[in-house]
């Protein structure tokens, strides 16, 4: 997983059937102290986020899971959403 | 499985509910000789490490998952050990 801030979201009407009342977010990932680190993603969100909040999310298949039984083609998914860390 | 330090500490308390009771560290991967290596990642602890220690993270989903002892969860990274000794010849 990696720590990223949520800087927006996406709406697509024309997709794949499975993404449908998916909520789909924008994300930086951002390094220990904060500042931004690589590239913007897309993820599906599975806990309720939103724009500014710091989450964790998860890349790979295993993004798809909590949207199991149906198979969900996502590769990234915010998994959590972060109260706050500390480094050290 | 990858080498890492461990650098923090994560608190979540909206989260996935394959996520509950889970430990979440901050580690920084890292080279044979400790150098850091690529961006700091986010793992569940299944083994008691804390701040500081070196660790083996396995970063694969089902690995990570059956460190975590659920099936299907959404984790691609896990503490699966500490390091108590690393010995590198070059």
């Amino acid at each position: 997983m990696q720590l990223a801030r949520v800087i927006g979201d996406v709406v697509a009407t024309r997709k794949d059937d499975s993404l449908t009342g998916v909520t789909l977010l924008v994300l930086q990932p951002i390094a220990n102290d904060g500042s931004d680190v690589g590239r913007t993603l897309i993820a599906a969100d599975t806990v309720g986020a939103g724009v500014g909040e710091i989450v964790f999310f998860v890349r790979g298949k295993e993004a798809s899971f909590p949207f199991y039984p149906p198979e969900v083609p996502v590769d990234a998914g915010v998994v959590g959403i972060v109260d706050h860390w500390h480094v050290g | 499985m990858q080498l890492a330090r461990v650098v923090g500490t994560v608190v979540s308390t909206q989260k996935h509910r394959k996520f509950a009771n889970a430990k979440l560290l901050l580690v920084q991967p890292v080279t044979p000789h400790d150098e850091p290596k690529g961006p700091p990642l986010l793992a569940i602890d299944s083994v008691g490490a804390g701040v500081s220690e070196l660790v083996l993270v396995v970063l694969e989903g089902r690995a990570a998952g059956e460190a975590l002892g659920r099936k299907a969860a959404p984790v691609d990274a896990a503490i699966v050990g500490i390091v108590d000794e690393l010995a590198v010849s070059e």
